[in-house]
C-alpha cells in the first residue's frame, strides 16, 4: 500500500498510523526480515527500514548500537534492498531511512529505482534537508518514492513551509531538540510543531517520532498526529532479550501495546 | 566565481562544502552565520579578536629562517613558527574566535571534539578565559592515548566526555558533539575544531586562521622582498593548511601544498589521506573527500599523529584539489618522524608530528622545485604546532623512553 493510502485508511478508521523502525541486517539480514514481518503481523502499519550507517549523527545509543552489530555482521546496501524486497513482499508499507552519504555512493538515480524496483514507498532522509536535495528529489520523482524530510521544533516558519513543500507522503516532525531513544515523557513541543505543520498544509500528514515507548505514549501522540514511529523502544526488544525468540515475541508484544495505543487515542 | 569569493551564500566550494544535517541544526547554523557576517563587520569585535591574538595568543608568529634545516633540504626554508602561540598550536587563532562569538551570540556553553587532544585544550583554554562552560567529547581510544591533554583540559575547568561508540576516535567524538548540539543549540555553541563541517564552519575557522598566511604573506615581503614559491602545510581537517593558504591562493606563482597523513603508506588502506587516497561523499555535515567503503561507510583512518588522525577533510580543500590550485600527496608516518628528528637535531625545535608532514612534504618538493626552477626555491613550511604532546609517541617510535617507561608512579619520590 503507498503511505497515502495507509494514512487515508487509517484516517478513516479514526486512528493514526504506527510506524515501527528496524535496522536492516540487525543483527542478521535474514533475523530483521524475521523481526520486521513479527513487526507488520503484530500491528505496524509502515515499517521503516533503517539503512545502517557508520556516522548516523542523528541516532541515540540504541540505534547507533544495532546499527553497529548490523554493519560489524556485513550487512551492504544490497541487502537492505534485498531486506525491503522481502518485508514488502510480505504484505508490508516499507520506507527506507537512511543518511544521505550511502545513497551518493550508490548513485542516487540508481538507487531510487532500485528501492522503488524493490517494493519500497518512500524514503526518509534525516541529514539531507530539501536545500541540497535536488537531485533526490528528482531522482524520487521519476520513480514514484516519496519522499520525507524533517522538521524540527527549531525549523523557522519559512524553513517549515518550504520543507513541507518538498515532502510528498508524509511529513516528520522531530519531537524534542535531540536524538533518537526512548523517554519518559513526550515532549510539549511535539503538538506546537504538528499544528504549525498542519497550518502550512491540512492535508500532508504528519508523522511524530523521538521518545516514544508506550503504548500510552502512543495514545498520547495518536491524539494529535497521523502517525506514531517508534525507533528504539522497539530494537531494544531484540537488542536486551537473551535469543531471538524472546526478542520476537518482546517485539510482537510491544507492537501490539503500540498499535492499540494508536487506536484508543483520539485523533485530531 | 573567484576563489577568494568562495563559499558562496549556501557554503558551496563548487560541488563541495554545503549543509548535511539534521534540520534541528539548521537554525542554529544560520544564527551562526548571521552573528559571524555581523562580527566580521564589527570592528569592536575585530578589534578584541586581534588584541587576544596579539596580547594572549602571541600572534603574529614568526617567520624563521631555517638556516640549517635549509642546507640539509637544499631550498631555503622558512618556519611559520604556529608552535610558538600559547596552547602551542594555531588552533589558538580558531578557538578565540569562536569563543568570542559564543559569547556575542549569549551562548554561556561550549562544546567540543578531540582528538589528539590540541583543540580540546585550546577550547577549555578559551573558555576558562572568557567564562564559558566547556565539554569536550573524546574519543575513549584517544582518551587513553593522550592522558595528559585530559588532565590538561580538567585543570582548566573543561569536563572531559569520553566517547565509547564506533571506532572510539575522532570522528566519534565528532557524531557526539553533535547529537550534544542537537538537543542543546538553544545554550551550546559547537566550537568545531577544524575547517571542515556543514557551512558556515568551513569559511569561519579559514577566516580566524587565516592571519596565519596574511602575516606570512607579508613578512616575506619585508624579509625576503619576494613571495616565495611554495606554502607546505599538514592536512588533517584543513584548518592550518587553508589558514596559511588563503592569502596566497591569488598569487598564482606561488604553488601550494598540502600533506596528508599517509600512514603505513596509501597503498596499504592504513592511511588518512582523504584527498589522495579517499573519494567524493558526505561525512559529517559536509560534501567532501572522504575515506568510505563502496557503500558510503566511513573507514577508519590510521596516522602516527592524532590530529591528522581524521577520514575526511575540509571542503575547501577538495575544491582546491579539483581545480589544481593546490597540490595534495601523502606523507607516510616513517617520512613524517624522519623529518621531525631533522628539525630537532638541525634547529633544537621539536614539532608536532602534524606539523612533521609538512616538513617531510617540504624535504620532497625542494628537490622538484629546485629543478623546475633552476635556482634553490624558498618554501615557507607552516609549523603548526609543537612536539610536547607527542614526546611519548615519538619517544616509543624511536625507542629512547626505555628509562621513562620503567619509572612507576609514586617509586621516584
Ligand atoms: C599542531 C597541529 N597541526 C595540525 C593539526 C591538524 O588539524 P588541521 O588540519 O585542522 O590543521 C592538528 C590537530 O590537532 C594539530 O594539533
Amino acid at each position: 500500500m503507498s503511505i497515502s493510502a495507509t494514512f487515508g485508511k487509517a484516517k478513516a478508521e479514526g486512528r493514526s498510523v504506527l510506524v515501527g523502525c528496524m535496522p536492516a541486517g540487525f543483527p542478521t539480514v535474514d533475523d530483521s526480515i524475521a523481526s520486521m514481518v513479527a513487526m507488520a503481523e503484530a500491528g505496524c502499519d509502515v515499517i521503516e527500514v533503517e539503512l545502517p550507517y557508520s556516522d548516523p549523527v542523528m541516532d541515540g545509543p540504541v540505534i547507533q548500537k544495532a546499527s553497529d552489530i548490523a554493519l560489524a555482521n556485513g550487512v551492504r546496501t544490497r541487502d537492505t534492498l534485498r531486506i525491503i524486497e522481502a518485508v514488502a513482499g510480505a504484505g508490508a508499507t516499507v520506507v527506507l531511512m537512511t543518511y544521505w552519504n550511502p545513497i551518493e555512493r550508490y548513485g542516487v538515480d540508481a538507487f531510487a529505482r532500485d528501492l522503488a524496483a524493490a517494493g519500497a514507498t518512500g524514503m526518509i532522509t534525516p541529514d539531507l534537508i530539501p536545500d541540497e536535495a535536488g537531485e533526490w528529489i528528482a531522482a524520487a520523482d521519476r520513480y514514484g518514492i516519496d519522499r520525507t524530510f524533517l522538521v524540527s521544533p527549531s525549523s523557522t516558519d519559512d524553513r517549515l513551509a518550504m520543507t513541507v513543500a518538498n515532502c510528498r507522503g508524509f511529513v516528520y516532525a522531530t519531537a524534542l531538540m535531540g536524538v533518537t531513544g526512548a523517554r519518559t515523557s513526550v515532549s510539549s513541543q511535539a503538538p506546537e510543531l504538528v499544528a504549525r505543520v498542519r497550518a502550512v498544509d491540512p492535508e500532508m500528514p504528519v508523522g511524530v517520532g523521538l521518545g516514544v515507548g508506550t503504548g500510552a505514549q502512543a495514545a498520547e501522540v495518536a491524539a494529535f498526529a497521523d502517525g506514531v514511529i517508534v525507533g528504539s523502544a522497539l530494537i531494544r526488544c531484540v537488542l536486551e532479550a537473551p535469543d531471538l525468540a524472546t526478542g520476537h515475541q518482546r517485539l510482537r508484544a510491544l507492537s501490539a501495546e503500540l498499535a492499540e495505543g494508536v487506536r484508543s487515542g483520539a485523533p485530531s | 566565481m573567484t576563489a577568494e569569493a568562495l563559499p558562496d551564500l549556501a557554503g558551496h566550494f563548487g560541488r563541495y562544502g554545503g549543509r548535511f544535517v539534521p534540520e534541528a541544526l539548521v537554525r542554529a547554523l544560520d544564527e551562526l552565520d548571521a552573528a559571524y557576517r555581523e562580527a566580521k563587520n564589527d570592528p569592536v569585535f575585530q578589534d578584541r579578536f586581534h588584541g587576544l591574538l596579539r596580547d594572549y595568543a602571541g600572534t603574529p608568529s614568526l617567520l624563521y629562517r631555517a638556516e640549517r634545516l635549509s642546507e640539509a633540504l637544499g631550498a631555503e626554508i622558512l618556519l611559520k613558527r604556529e608552535d610558538l602561540n600559547h596552547t602551542g598550536a594555531h588552533k589558538v587563532r580558531n578557538v578565540l574566535g569562536q569563543a568570542l562569538l559564543a559569547k556575542r551570540m549569549g551562548k554561556p556553553r561550549v562544546i567540543a571534539e578531540t582528538g589528539a587532544g590540541q583543540h580540546g585544550v585550546a577550547s577549555a583554554t578559551a573558555a576558562a578565559l572568557l567564562d564559558l562552560e566547556c565539554v569536550v567529547y573524546m574519543g575513549e581510544t584517544d582518551t587513553e592515548r593522550q592522558a595528559l591533554n585530559v588532565a590538561r583540559m580538567r585543570m582548566l575547568g573543561a569536563t572531559v566526555v569520553p566517547v565509547t561508540n564506533g571506532s572510539r576516535t575522532l570522528k566519534d567524538a565528532l557524531n557526539e558533539a553533535l547529537r550534544d548540539w542537537v538537543a542543546s543549540v538553544d545554550t551550546t555553541h559547537y566550537l568545531l575544531g577544524t575547517a571542515a563541517g556543514p557551512h558556515p564552519f568551513p569559511e569561519i575557522v579559514r577566516d580566524f586562521v587565516g592571519g596565519i598566511g596574511t602575516e606570512a604573506r607579508e613578512q616575506c615581503l619585508t624579509q625576503l622582498g619576494r613571495l616565495p614559491d611554495a606554502i607546505a602545510a599538514c592536512v588533517g581537517g584543513g584548518s592550518n593548511a587553508i589558514g596559511i593558504f588563503h592569502a596566497f591562493v591569488p598569487d598564482q606563482q606561488v604553488r601550494l601544498y598540502g600533506f596528508e597523513a599517509g600512514g603505513d603508506g596509501v597503498e596499504t588502506g592504513r592511511h588518512a589521506a582523504s584527498i589522495t587516497g579517499g573519494s567524493a561523499g558526505v561525512l559529517h555535515g559536509a560534501r567532501t573527500y572522504v575515506l568510505q567503503d563502496e557503500d558510503g561507510q566511513t573507514v577508519e583512518s590510521h596516522s602516527i599523529s592524532a590530529g591528522l588522525d581524521y577520514p575526511g577533510v575540509g571542503p575547501e580543500h577538495a575544491w582546491l584539489h579539483d581545480t589544481g590550485r593546490a597540490a595534495y600527496e601523502p606523507v607516510t608516518d616513517d617520512e613524517a618522524m624522519a623529518a621531525f628528528q631533522l628539525l630537532c637535531r638541525t634547529e633544537g625545535i621539536i614539532p608536532a608530528i602534524e606539523s612533521a608532514h609538512a616538513l617531510a612534504g617540504a624535504a620532497r618538493i625542494a628537490p622538484r622545485l629546485a629543478a623546475e626552477l633552476g635556482r634553490t626555491p624558498t618554501i615557507v613550511v607552516n609549523l603548526s604546532g609543537r612536539g610536547d604532546k607527542d614526546v611519548h609517541t615519538a619517544g616509543a617510535y624511536f625507542g629512547i623512553l626505555d628509562q621513562v617507561e620503567t619509572i612507576v608512579p609514586g617509586e621516584n619520590s
